[in-house]
């Protein structure tokens, strides 16, 4: 599958360039911390010696290595690891993985989010593994008295072939602890025919202690003298506390306090609402039923979907508020275009639901220091929040990062961690807050739903002469967009169409929103690529071949002198094109009336997909999503082939849940949904079978978090049209009529 | 109120309020974490356990229906975590995120229990109020097949092999 060269081929100067670019020049100068760094990451034994802040090899050779970024289920605390092993020229049997804490003294970018990890630290994680070979290296070299060149290292074992003497690392360790560190900016690295570990099939570091229960979520942190919380916010986003019984509330059994939280009015911060403190959580919970809070519901009590729908509507029919991009004449070239076509598109908002509700455990020692365990995606934005509201320094809190029970971009907020810590302080006792399904279900930050208005020209060749999207989104000035609601100047098919308009208009909105996998992409990817799909259609043309040849139309940039004419690389765009078409035999069988397939291409978080659904549906409306073939490129390697399949089928599963079935809707200023009843995740039955395909090509390797999600909705769509001649213009599937005749 | 039970196979004498759910006494009285909150709804299928060798959600059971009752948690599953299921979904690493996946092994290995070689449509019938909020489901189907496998012993693991070690 390998069609260009790979980075093998390219020089080193190179290389570190694409990853300067790629890295957005993440790159530090203190990777390797003296003896001490160890110990601020608090693991440290005395008779460890310590190559850096990531590495500890004890006199008994065994290697340990500190995964340093949350895992959600991404797979990074393996991922990371395997890039210093590989470097360490280890044994990965040899290694023991510890998770890190929140340590910015000694870590970069302790976050799960943008699928940013792998092109974040594809160079410094090796770097790092790289620099602590060099170090063991030059300590045997110098005992021995060879030169250093001389001297290889396999298995965690360096040796002098000449003078056929050998050391493990082990025996090493101590005194390489004190060598001087290479400088990491030109440490070599391994070229990847040499790769041991990257590129393997590498299991779960957890996968064992999950199969066997072993306690190491959020929810499952035990502190000794611990009490447990449930905490109570008004269903109404930033509705305050009026009043609470909470005297009444005190007196249930096991109750140790019930307070009300002041709290703020800023959405992302601690908001209003009523702790109870018991001694375990069911008594907190079950305390909770006999809570009779009244509520100052405030300035956003009437606002419902309803009247989103409205508003978009009005916006719609008037001038845009505010030119996001402009390519061209599209007025002109619609007023010639030998078709025009519109499109109105909706996607709703969306919750994460991640399975493990949000959690946190704190506790405020007497000498005011703050510790926490949180399963949080953003930890150092946590522990911020955390330090501004309750007044506290940031260098008196100590986060612990727990593994997550999924992430999904809902716990890049903080508020569960703020609550913990707001609540244990006034306790005065270690305190786990535990929330309900429903209190996660109606206090998320939602993927905020959006509206695209389109009008699409065709020239007389079917070819896209004209394209303008007036997308109708939130934010509280007409000059910004709500978290995660904002559309970028990246997105397909801008550059490759003359004559370009991006528009957009906001309505005010008092609903928490934030960033759902893929954010963004997740629901403008639904909406452009099924609108691209109805323009291929309109041209008669095939849908697949349809977007090929819009990538090899590359415009030069017209509205930004200097900038380069796309943002990513339409030739790897086309290339996963292909591989898909290949891949899944399109348009190589004739299909019978009611199953089709579809398509869709995106391109995001760095990553390029492309993929194909293949559906049926009955007369009577009953969908069956029958496989689905993915076509990725995430750059030079797949670092770990195991976790990167399973990454791409729960992404394409998880796009379908949402194409299917999912939407929050907003009623009287709360959300309708509670569960997992009303917001259903995909189940055992609605799984698609999944054929995951890669194609390499020559630059640094980048995440896979979230790529593979935003082609499926709208793939789903166009087989559903393919096979109905429905056009679906709104999700979710489950609010529409798909019967034919 | 008190309860006295059997947890994977240890005997146990509980006083927590008779409306306690199974799962906040394996969890927080008794230590158990392995069982896992998900709902508290019987929607999602974190919390299953065997209730007298059935699969059964923690979540919903109250603790006073739990008198004489043999319970099996994940941690009981097997001795040494070398239950067939557990292999399997080592050998084809199940999991994403993981917290469900107690939950899965205990619906799986009731269903192996009943039933030793499954089929497709048995195994989405049998597992289907599992949830996998990660989508782990091709991997757990194939998985229960491997697992039927390796309890036959008559077929040796043949998914591709997967590298070891990096233990936590």
């Amino acid at each position: 599958m390998t069609r260009t060269p790979l980075a093998s081929a390219v020089s080193r100067r190179d290389f570190l360039r694409v990853s300067a670019i790629a890295g957005g020049g993440l790159l530090i100068a203190s990777y390797l911390e003296p003896l001490d760094a160890a110990t601020a990451v608090g693991r440290s034994a005395a008779s460890d010696a310590t190559l850096n802040a990531y590495i500890r090899i004890t006199p008994d050779g065994i290697v340990t290595i500190i995964a340093k970024n949350p895992e959600v289920g991404q797979g990074v605390k393996t991922m990371l690891p395997m890039l210093i092993a590989e470097e360490l020229d280890v044994d990965w049997t040899q290694v023991r993985i510890e998770q890190g804490d929140l340590d910015t003294k000694n870590f970069q970018g302790q976050v799960a989010g943008g699928s940013t990890a792998t092109p974040n630290n594809w160079l410094p994680m090796r770097r790092v593994g790289a620099a602590a070979r060099a170090m063991l290296v030059a300590t045997a070299a110098q005992q021995w008295g060879v030169p250093a060149a001389e001297c290889e290292t396999a298995k965690g074992v360096v040796s002098h072939r000449a003078s056929k003497r050998s050391a493990t690392y082990g025996e090493l360790a101590t005194r390489a602890a004190t060598a001087t560190p290479p400088d990491l900016a030109t440490v070599p690295l391994k070229d990847r025919k040499d790769f041991r570990i990257i590129g393997q099939r590498v299991r779960g570091v957890d996968t064992h202690r999950i199969v066997t229960g072993v306690p190491m979520y959020g929810i499952d942190v035990t502190v000794p003298g611990m009490l447990y919380a449930t905490f109570v916010k008004c269903p109404v986003f930033g509705g305050k506390v009026a009043s609470a019984n909470v005297e009444a509330v005190k007196a249930l059994p096991g109750v140790r306090q019930a307070f009300v939280v002041e709290g703020g009015t800023n959405l992302n911060g601690l908001m209003p609402g009523v702790a109870i403190v018991a001694d375990s959580w069911w008594q907190a919970k079950s305390a909770r039923l006999k809570l009779k809070v009244i509520w100052d519901e405030g300035a956003t009590a009437q606002q419902s979907s309803a009247s989103f729908a409205t508003q978009a509507a009005a916006l719609a029919a008037q001038p845009a508020q505010r030119s996001l991009r402009k390519d061209g004449d599209v007025d002109t070239a619609l007023a010639g275009a030998a078709r025009t076509i519109k499109g109105e598109y909706f996607y709703p908002f969306i919750a994460h639901a991640s399975l493990e509700p949000q959690n946190c455990t704190a506790h405020m020692k007497p000498d005011g220091q703050l510790e926490i365990w949180a399963p949080s995606q953003a930890p150092a934005g946590g522990r911020a929040l955390v330090a501004q509201t309750l007044g506290i320094k940031d260098t008196d809190i100590t986060v612990h990062i727990t593994r997550s029970g999924g992430g999904f971009g809902r716990r890049l907020a903080n508020d569960y961690m703020v609550e913990a810590a707001w609540i244990a302080k006034v306790a005065g006792v270690p305190v786990k807050l535990l929330w309900t399904r429903e209190d996660d279900m109606q206090h998320d930050f939602y993927r905020p739903a959006g509206y695209h208005y389109f009008t699409g020209g065709l020239d007389a060749a079917g070819k896209v002469v004209a394209w303008r999207d007036h997308f109708v989104s939130f934010g509280n000035d007409e000059k910004s967009f709500s978290a995660g609601a904002s559309i970028g100047g990246t997105e397909f098919p801008q550059h490759f169409i003359p004559n370009f308009a991006l528009d957009a208009s906001v309505m005010p909105l008092g609903v928490p929103t934030g960033f759902l996998r893929a954010p963004g992409s997740n629901g403008i990817a639904f909406a452009t690529q099924s609108f691209i799909d109805e323009l291929a259609h309109a041209a008669g043309k095939d849908p697949l071949q349809f977007r090929l040849d819009l990538l090899a139309n590359v415009q030069t940039d017209s509205a930004v002198a200097g900038t380069q004419p796309a943002p990513y690389d339409a030739v790897r765009a086309r290339g996963v094109l292909e591989l898909v078409r290949d891949k899944s035999g399109w348009g190589k069988t004739p299909l019978p009336r009611g199953t089709g397939m579809g398509v869709a291409f995106h391109f995001s978080h760095r990553g390029y997909f492309a993929e194909v659904v293949k559906a049926s549906v009955s007369k009577a409306g009953k969908l069956k999503v029958e496989k689905v073939w993915a076509a990725g490129d995430i750059g030079s390697e797949v670092i770990n082939p195991l976790n990167a399949e399973n990454q791409v089928q729960g992404s394409v599963q998880d796009g379908l849940a949402q194409a299917l079935g999912q939407e929050i809707t907003i009623d009287k200023g709360r959300t309708v949904q509670s569960s997992f009843d009303d917001f259903p995740h995909i189940r055992f039955a609605d799984a698609v079978p999944v054929e995951v395909h890669f194609l390499k090509s020559a630059v640094a390797p980048t995440g896979l978090g979230e790529p593979a999600l935003p082609p499926l909705p709208p793939a789903l769509c166009n087989a559903i049209f393919a096979a109905t001649g429905k056009r679906v213009r709104s999700l979710p599937l489950s609010n529409q009529d798909l019967r034919w005749s | 109120m008190k309860v006295s039970f059997k947890v994977n196979g240890q005997p146990r004498t509980v006083d927590v309020p008779g409306d306690m759910p199974l799962l906040w006494t394996l969890r927080d009285t008794l230590g158990l974490k392995g069982t896992k909150f998900g709902c508290g709804l019987s929607q999602c299928g974190a919390c299953t356990v065997h209730f007298s060798g059935t699969a059964m959600r923690s979540c919903m059971t109250p603790i006073s229906s739990c008198q004489g009752a043999d319970i099996t948690t994940i941690e009981g599953l097997s001795p040494d975590g070398t239950h067939a299921l557990q292999r399997a979904w080592e050998e084809l690493d199940v999991p994403q995120c993981g917290y469900c996946q107690a939950g899965q092994l205990m619906s799986a290995s009731s269903l192996l229990a009943k039933n030793a070689h499954p089929t497709d449509a048995e195994i989405d019938d049998a597992m289907n109020e599992n949830l996998c909020r990660c989508a782990t489901y091709p991997r757990i189907r194939q998985a229960i097949h491997l697992a039927a496998e390796l309890k036959a012993q008559s077929v040796q693991a043949g998914a591709p092999k997967a590298m070891k070690g990096g233990k936590p």
